[in-house]
Parts: structure tokens; sequence; C-alpha cells
């Protein structure tokens, strides 16, 4: 549905994409992530043929993004940041004059309009003018109007910064309903919603794609984190590394006889067991074993982090 | 086409919307009929013509028009909708259309309201209808070269007042290369070239009701040289 090859965009000197590649197939939700002027925007706003990229090229829908910008703009519903709107319009209006120069027949406008309003919830506020909306009403509008000539691909900014809690949830349910027929990329610095509504993720940080794949792929990894007491660290250390299922073994902390260790597994492995017959076979006191799944906040923190450090 | 007009309704409406179309009608007619009556002394002159309200015009729609394109791409830019409308699968040139016929009915709307002015004037004499038409297609085309240029200025800014004064300056400038006060400036032949460049010395002689051929060719190539600029000016964007 989606194919980028080498995107790449400058904004004077400063490098916004330093080439990012990547393919998204029909039907895929894919959450877009990374810290603010990571370059979420800039990479959608290309998808969508708002800004031309400096180098690399996009197909959307079969359509390049620079070649045939109005081909692609048919086949994509686009939500930018902050659902701009035209705020001196009313509801109904608005959307009318967004199915009129989508160049909807007035039959099938209807038909749309009303489609839209009700996946979107508007009914109650079609009369009103759009400043006299709340925030949450506006980005609900915004979506309408990115639904209306029925996509097969959404592309939405930050579709839920701003909202409150029970509007972030509304929008959340929206977009997952959406995702069932549609192809959605959305961008988002809140972690949990990419765990609520993406099937994938995409981590931009600095312009560079850092990590892709499934929210599996991504977690994979985990860590058994044990507290000892009464256990010689070294010796311990060799008991826990020839533990099978074990990667890495660290140290946490160490202190009054107490050790904290996290032992680095795979996601799919146990060494629960393990551990705790090691722990009684040599008399020591097990004082804490605990399971810690990676969470997507982690592996972004691990990335953005290492980042920094780099940068530094 | 469809879209060419489905644009230029909205922008229409979005005059109404807001007090601009009130405040440039009232500012027009207003201004049109105290010149008319006050600095060309109609009465005083005693000749039944409108040469009071055209001589004028130039003038007037130099501090007018800049009212009316200020906001058409700058308030896009700052609203953030400009991301909405050209994302929208509609090509540049039928947006810059559709503003500019929008803008361009308004101004229309301004000189249809100058009307009931004919009808004062047939009753007081013998009106030379010539020059009156003359006046009011050139009224139009002086129009449109002010609003492309207006229009163009907009899109360079998300600034309003900016584009505001920015337009109003250059239309001054285009305006003013024509007049007597400047061309006297300089040798009869530059004198002459700079008139024929003027957009107001070129309605002097359309409001006379001489309609040259190549008077209109001039407003339509100036009205189109900006509006062509103001497509390449939000091609740029996309490049910035």
């Amino acid at each position: 549905m989606i194919e980028i090859m080498g995107l790449e965009k400058n904004y004077g000197e400063l490098k916004a994409l330093r080439g990012i590649s990547g393919t998204i197939e029909q039907g895929q939700v894919v959450g877009l992530l990374g810290p603010n002027g990571a370059g979420k925007t800039t990479a959608m706003k290309i998808l969508v043929g708002y800004l031309l990229p400096t180098a690399g090229t996009a197909t959307v829908a079969g359509y390049d993004v620079v070649e045939a910008p109005l081909a692609v703009q048919q086949r994509v519903g686009y939500l930018p940041e902050n659902a701009p709107l035209y705020t001196d319009m009313l509801v109904q209006e608005y959307l009318q004059f967004i199915a009129d120069v989508r160049g909807l027949e007035p039959a099938a406008a209807n038909a749309s309009i009303r489609k839209a309003v009700h996946e979107c919830a508007l009914n109650d506020v079609l009369a009103r003018p759009i400043d006299q909306l709340s925030k949450g009403y506006r980005q609900r509008v915004g979506l309408a109007a990115a639904i209306l000539h029925e996509p097969p691909i959404l592309i939405l900014d930050e579709p839920t910064t701003g909202l409150d809690p029970n509007q972030i949830v509304e929008v959340r349910d929206l977009i997952r309903r959406m995702g069932q027929s549609k192809t959605v990329i959305l961008s988002t610095h809140i972690l949990p919603e990419v765990e609520a509504t993406c099937d994938r993720a995409m981590i931009l940080i600095d312009g560079q794609i850092r990590a892709d794949g499934t929210l599996d792929e991504l977690t994979r990894s985990s860590s058994q984190v044990v507290t000892l007491a009464g256990a010689p660290t070294e010796i311990a250390r060799g008991v826990f590394i020839d533990l099978p299922g074990v990667g890495t073994v660290d140290l946490e902390s160490e202190s009054d006889g107490l050790t904290t260790w996290r032992l680095g597994i795979d996601a799919a492995t146990d060494v629960g067991e393990a551990v705790y017959r090691a722990v009684r076979d040599r008399d020591w006191t097990l004082t804490e074993l605990r399971r810690d799944d990676r969470t997507l906040e982690q592996v972004f923190r691990e990335l953005t982090e290492r980042d920094v450090e780099v940068a530094a | 086409m469809k879209t060419l007009r489905t644009i230029a309704i909205r922008e229409w409406r979005s005059y109404f919307n807001s007090p601009i179309a009130y405040v440039f009608l009232i500012a027009f007619v207003g201004a049109s009929l105290f010149t008319f009556f006050n600095i060309s002394a109609f009465f005083a002159r005693g000749k039944a013509d409108l040469r009071g309200l055209f001589e004028s015009l130039p003038f007037l729609l130099v501090l007018l028009v800049p009212a009316l394109t200020m906001r058409l791409w700058a308030e896009e830019s700052r609203q953030g909708t400009l991301e909405i409308l050209l994302t929208l699968p509609a090509r540049d040139r039928e947006w810059v259309g559709g503003k500019f016929l929008a803008s361009w009915g308004l101004l229309a709307v301004g000189l249809g309201l100058t009307f009931p002015l004919i009808f004062v004037v047939e009753r007081l004499g013998n009106l030379d209808w010539g020059p009156v038409i003359g006046g009011y297609i050139g009224a139009l085309l002086l129009g449109a070269a002010y609003l492309a240029v207006g229009q163009f200025v907009s899109a360079l800014t998300e600034n309003q007042i900016l584009a505001f004064i920015l337009a109003l300056l250059a239309c001054l400038a285009m305006w003013g290369i024509g007049t007597d006060a400047f061309t006297s400036l300089f040798s009869d032949s530059t004198a002459s070239t700079l008139r024929s460049l003027g957009v107001g010395s070129r309605f002097e002689s359309i409001a006379r009701g001489v309609i040259d051929l190549r008077d209109l060719l001039y407003y339509a190539s100036v009205t189109g040289f900006f509006l062509v600029l103001s497509v390449c000016a939000l091609r740029v964007r996309r490049w910035a």
C-alpha cells in the first residue's frame, strides 16, 4: 500500500529526515513514534503530497507522491496535527465543502456525509459553527472530513493530542474500528496509545527509523529480577549465567547483604523455576523473584537514551 | 470547473462570515459618493457625467483592494487550513482562481452598489453612456489587476497586516508610475513608457469610453501574471 525508499527532507540546514525506508501492507495500523522534532510530521506531510522530499521516493496506493499527488490525495484521508478547520463554517457546511472539492456526486456526498457523521458521532453539532466546538469535537470533525471519501488509507497526525481522557478513548475506538478495513498510519508520542491501537510500531529518532516491527517483536526481550540474601556475589553470578535460557546477568544493586540481579531472557522462556531451584540448592534466601517484561515505553526510552549518549 | 466554483463559493461565504465584506462595501460606496459629490464638485461643474467617480477610482481601489486580499492566503497559513486545502485533490491553480473569482465578485458588487448614481445623473442631464460603460468595465479590469497582486502578496506571508501593507504599497507603485506627478520628472519618451505601464493611466482612456484592445490585453496580462505568480508561491512552499 505504501512504499518508502530512502526518503530525505531538509529544511535549509536542518535535516528533518535522513533517509527512511519501509513498506506498509494493506490493512495494517502503524504507529509512528518518536520524540518531538524527530520527523514524524514531516514524513506524513510528504506522504500526502503536501511537502516535496529532498531525495528518495514514496509510493502511496501505487502512485508516486511527487509525480501524481492528486491521485494519492484521492486515495488518502489526512488529519493534520491539531485538526485545522475553517472555523467560520458550520460543521454541515464544512463537510459538504470537502465532499464538493473531492468531486463526490450530490447523492453519494449525502450518503458519505451521513455515514461519516454517524461514525464520528457528530449528529448533535451538525448545525453548530466550528469555532464553538470543543477540541474533541473539532478533532472528530477533522476525522469525519478525512474519511468522507472512504479512502483505503488514513494518515493521522497526533489524533489524540489535547483531548481529555474520555475523548481519547472515543477517538482510539474510532481508529481501531477504521483500522479493521483501512491502512492507517498515526503518529503519537503517547506510547500506550500505540499499544492500544496499532499492529506495528515504527520508532523515528532524529530523522531515522530506529526500530520497526510488530509490538511483540519490539518488546520480545524481557528480564527476571532476583533479589537474594546471604549470597556471595561472584558465586551467584556464576550460578545464574549457567542457567539455560539466561542471556545476560547484571547486578542491579547490592546493600546489607542483599543483592538484586537482573537476568536478561527471551520473552518466550521462563526461568523462574530454575532460579528458585538453584537458590534453594545453595541455601540462599530468596527475597524477590519477579518477571519484568519490557514495555514499549522501555524500548522507546532505551533507544532515545542511547541517542542522547551518542550525541553527548 | 466545478471545483473552481466550489472554491469560489466557499471563499465568497467566508467574506460574508466575517465583517470584511460589509466593511469593504460600506467603505467603498461611502468613499465613492464622497469623492463624487465633494471632491469632484459634481454640482459646481454642472456636467451630467460620472467622471468624478472614475477619476478617483484608481487611487481609491489602491486603498481598499488590499483589505479584500490580505487574508486570502495569510489566514490559511496562520490557521493551518492551508494544509487541509493543499492536500485535497484540487490543483493549485483552482485554489488561486477560486479565491480570485470570489474577491473579484465582491468588488463587482461594490461597483454595482454605485449604480444608483447613474440614474441620479441621468435625471439631472443628458448622460453620455459610453464613458459610463467604459468606466465600469475599466474599473473591473483595474480591480482585477490589483486583486491579483494582492493575492500574490498574501501567498508570501502568514501575517495579514503585512499582507495588507505590502499589497497597498505594490498597488500604489503600479498606479503611481503612471501618474502625471511622477512622469513629469522624466523626459517625454520615458514619461510615455511609464504612462503605458501605470494601471491608472490606462484606466483614464477606458473611462473616457475608448476601449482599446491593447488596454484590455494589458490588464489581462498583469492579472494573469500575478495569478501565475501566486500559483508559483504555493509551489515553492512545498519545497520549503
